[in-house]
């Protein structure tokens, strides 16, 4: 006999019998404490049914609520008489009526008697603590909480602000330097007794009872006092999440639970059949000798927390939506925003498809329609091509698009002609790479047929929205990657820019670009913007365009394709 | 209130209700051939009982569920219209009946998907609900369709419709925040696609918050989209995070949608003048093949999650 049980235990009775029932069976004394709030029948039917066994005990019952004094007064009543009651234990194992033991008690006794004067119980100090919740740490010990924080939420925080605002302080017993850990425990007799016999226990349990969940902190600080031979770690895996209460283990769990070589866990679902039916059948007895490694067991819930608290990225649904600012990436990955390339260039979006492994988007935000990728009708996600529905959210549809192809670089044109409605977010997003000539869009305008008084109309109109444009694109919230070129600079050289795109987005094969985009006919180009200024228009957003003659030998080139050496 | 007075008790079963039993709640009209899968699938779950409100069935469906022991169930004629949708007679029956009890309130063709819900029963997820003193738990409703016009598989009774109607929109959906009441309107999905592409604002919502820890105070507002208090629509988290969501799959488009929109818009008793089946019904006439290249046919919860429809959130 080298190790008895202390059980903690105010539900589930009837999984807490079965646990304490195979402790008892396997030469394990066990006291258990049940909660006072337990009724009296259900009370006594359960220690009727542990009956037959002369190894298990019951102790002074009390009332405990969460984070209360009295659930430590509860562990100290039940030690001292498992301590009496059974001299030949050697370690306590503190243990509430939702664990479960996941190795044969055997190797458990081995373990034990392998380290017959080890401590194991998780004590840290408080600045070394990460995962106190709400905020009280150190507070937790230099202020009083007489309050409930489940049942009198407000009293308890009324009385913290007060305590905060006239600093008012409590004095931490001398010799005691306060340290923080998992409530559950095995500690070995010569440490409880010395615990619990120490001549100036009064003043230390006075002095804790007062002190916020002190049974995460009572035997945690006080075990220092007595004993050098501490391994601060607990052999109860237990997980919590970012609100502080316990991740809970079901069926699905039990590969997980028997690759983590834990002795015992908490806390288990009591419904989970599978789980208590296949760790304390007697067949279960693998031996491994394994050490406890909880690591593998850490990944999945602290995924589970981060998902809680960070999500992901770019996901828009229903119980996700956060507020502006509070995105953690408006989009899920990156994508390229083309502004004026299609104006300037007859076949841009097919060599852009060639050259870059992306999916290349015409306009698709246009007016007149969405002009996804093949002319397609729907895309990834079921995405329609309907004006209206994209109208109707145009940011939902962006967001949509870029999370429906996670995985797929996607391209798309824009420009002043299109739904402006995303003009902030794309350049708010981290995501976006926005490559803009600026004024192309007046070169479909100097292509049309229209009556030059509209056309002079539409002219002024484009530039107004354009400029808007790229006053968000510079502005101090822009957050998107962005290159501006005015028209006339773009088409001095156009191979610099396009090369500098083209390394961003990562080409198929090339190093260097061997072919380029044809360009349109930019022939009376100028003379066009110089009719616009002569009715009366400014168009400044394509910089200073040469007029007609010097046109003419710049001309020749762009039409054929550059070969760059 | 006054609502109560048109529910005609034709079999209550109500005292045979256990304090820890979880309740759907229901009303239907003519869903007969629906019943038998839909009563499995919800016992499979772990409902402990059923609450039903037949509004004038003539398909045989109130003998059908009559006979059944888990079934309490009410009847009325009066008009489904008037009594916004059937939401004043489940809440008069939750108020009377599900006080307590987690309380899961669905349509015929709706069938709830939840985190885990290949390996753990609903009374996993309300014990982890109660245990992380959640009130309420958004599922989404997510349309499901077949490859091919509606009426080419035709469904028996007591079929799994999912066997036929296994494809669903990924990722077209709309939502915006309803400052009223405070919960997100979603929007989208095949609906939105095929029969509301120009006109979206009038796309059905597909908001919806079916299983609440039921309070004798509370009360659904418009069908199960939003409730009162407030705080139970606050099933998204707004600073980044994922909270836990579910989806209920929605079995809607099989060969019985066209004689139900017919028999819907004939009877005039559905929301905005009944907007949403004259949609329907000017579209049906070509007999329309949902599916698109893009469908994603349907697998388990797992590839929901994945896809961003619902979230495990901090449940693992």
């Amino acid at each position: 006999m080298s190790v008895g049980f202390v059980m903690l235990v105010h539900t589930a009775l009837d999984r807490a019998e079965q646990v304490a029932r195979h402790w008892a069976k396997n030469d394990c004394p066990v006291v258990i404490h049940v909660d006072k709030k337990v009724k009296r029948r259900a009370y006594s039917e359960f220690v009727t049914a542990l009956a037959d066994l002369d190894n298990v005990k019951f102790s002074t019952r009390y009332s405990c609520e969460w984070g209360t004094w009295l659930l430590v007064e509860a562990s100290q009543d039940a030690s001292e008489l498992l301590l009496k009651e059974f001299p030949a234990v050697r370690h306590v194992f503190l243990a509430s009526g939702s664990c479960l033991p996941l190795r044969p008690v055997q190797e458990l006794k081995d373990y034990l008697a392998e380290r017959p004067m080890t401590n194991f119980i998780e004590s840290v100090t408080t600045e070394d603590v990460p995962w106190t919740v709400g905020g009280l740490d150190e507070e937790r010990f230099i202020l009083r909480f007489p309050f409930s924080w489940k049942k009198q939420r407000r009293l308890f925080d009324w009385y913290v602000r007060l305590q905060r605002r006239w600093k008012l302080k409590r004095k931490v017993p001398e010799g005691v330097v306060p340290h923080l850990g998992s409530q559950w425990w095995c500690l070995t007799r010569q440490t409880l007794t010395a615990i619990l016999e120490d001549p100036d226990r009064a003043a230390y349990d006075k002095y804790f009872s007062k002190v916020w969940i002190p049974d995460e902190s009572y035997y945690q600080t006080l075990v220092r006092l007595y004993s050098t031979n501490i391994e601060s770690r607990s052999l109860t895996l237990s997980k919590f999440d970012f609100q502080g209460k316990p991740h809970i283990f079901y069926d699905d769990h039990m590969q997980l639970l028997r690759r983590s070589d834990c002795f015992v866990a908490r806390k288990i679902w009591p419904h989970a059949d599978k789980l208590y039916n296949g760790f304390l059948s007697e067949d279960a007895s693998i031996v491994t000798g394994a050490e406890p490694n909880p690591g593998k067991i850490d990944r999945i819930f602290s995924k589970a927390v981060e998902r809680r608290t960070k999500g992901r990225p770019g996901l828009y649904m229903q119980s996700r939506m956060p507020n502006e600012g509070w995105e953690n990436g408006i989009t899920s990955a990156p994508y390229a925003v083309f502004e004026g390339f299609t104006e300037l260039f007859e076949d841009f979006e097919d060599w852009l498809g060639r050259i870059v492994g992306a999916r290349v988007h015409g306009h698709l935000f246009a007016p007149e329609g969405v002009a996804f990728t093949g002319g397609q009708s729907v895309f990834a996600g079921a995405l329609s091509d309907s004006v209206e529905l994209r109208d109707y959210n145009p940011r939902a549809f962006l967001t949509n698009l870029i999370w429906n192809t996670r995985g797929e670089r996607q391209c798309f044109q824009f420009g002043p002609r299109d739904n402006q409605d995303i003009s902030w977010i794309v350049a708010k997003d981290a995501n976006a790479t926005i490559s803009v000539i600026s004024g192309a869009w007046a070169v479909p305008l100097f292509y049309s047929n229209a009556n030059f008084s509209s056309i002079r109309k539409e002219a002024a109109r484009l530039q107004k929205i354009e400029a808007q444009h790229l006053d968000a694109l510079r502005s101090y919230y822009a957050k998107a990657r962005v290159r501006i070129w005015t028209l006339a600079d773009f088409v001095e050289n156009p191979m610099e820019p396009l090369q500098t795109i083209i390394d961003e987005l990562g080409s198929r094969a090339a190093h260097r670009l061997t072919e380029a985009p044809r360009m349109v006919s930019l022939d009376g180009f100028g003379q066009f913007l110089q009719n616009l200024k002569n009715q009366g228009m400014q168009p400044h957003l394509m910089g200073d365009f040469p007029v007609a003659n010097t046109l003419a030998q710049n001309q020749n080139k762009p039409r054929k394709p550059y070969l760059v050496k | 209130m006054r609502k109560r007075r048109e529910l005609v008790s034709v079999v209550d079963r109500t005292g045979t209700i256990k304090a820890k039993d979880i309740l759907v709640l229901t009303t239907l009209r003519n869903e007969r051939v629906r019943l038998p899968f839909f009563l499995r699938y919800y016992r499979n779950l772990g409902v402990g009982h059923f609450l039903m409100i037949d509004n004038d069935s003539d398909d045989g469906s109130r003998e059908y569920l009559e006979q059944q022991d888990d079934v309490s169930l009410w009847t009325t004629t009066a008009s489904y219209k008037r009594a916004r949708f059937g939401v004043d007679w489940l809440n008069w029956i939750a108020r009377k009946h599900a006080h307590g009890h987690w309380a899961l309130t669905v349509d015929p063709d709706e069938f709830f998907v939840y985190p885990f819900a290949d390996t753990r029963g609903l009374r996993a997820l309300t014990d982890w609900l109660d245990a992380s003193s959640i009130r309420s738990f958004g599922a989404m409703l997510l349309d499901m369709y077949p490859k091919g016009a509606l009426d080419q598989q035709p469904y028996r009774e007591g079929q799994d419709p999912f066997e036929i109607a296994n494809w669903f929109d990924s990722g077209n959906y709309m939502i915006t925040k309803n400052p009223k009441f405070g919960n997100l309107w979603i929007q989208g999905g095949p609906r939105a696609r095929a029969f509301f592409g120009d006109n979206p604002a009038r796309a059905p919502a597909l908001n919806k918050i079916p299983l609440v820890k039921w309070h004798r105070a509370y009360t659904y507002v418009s069908s199960t989209h939003n409730l009162l208090p407030r705080g139970l629509n606050l099933v998204y988290d707004e600073w980044g995070g994922e909270k836990a969501s579910g989806v209920l799959l929605h079995a809607k488009f099989l060969d019985t949608f066209a004689g139900k929109a017919e028999e819907e818009l004939a009877r005039k008793q559905h929301y905005a003048a009944s907007h949403e089946y004259k949609a329907y019904a000017a579209k049906l006439a070509d007999n329309p093949d949902l599916w698109c290249k893009w469908s994603e046919k349907y697998i388990n919860w797992r590839q929901l999650e994945i896809l961003g429809l619902m979230s495990k959130g901090n449940w693992a």
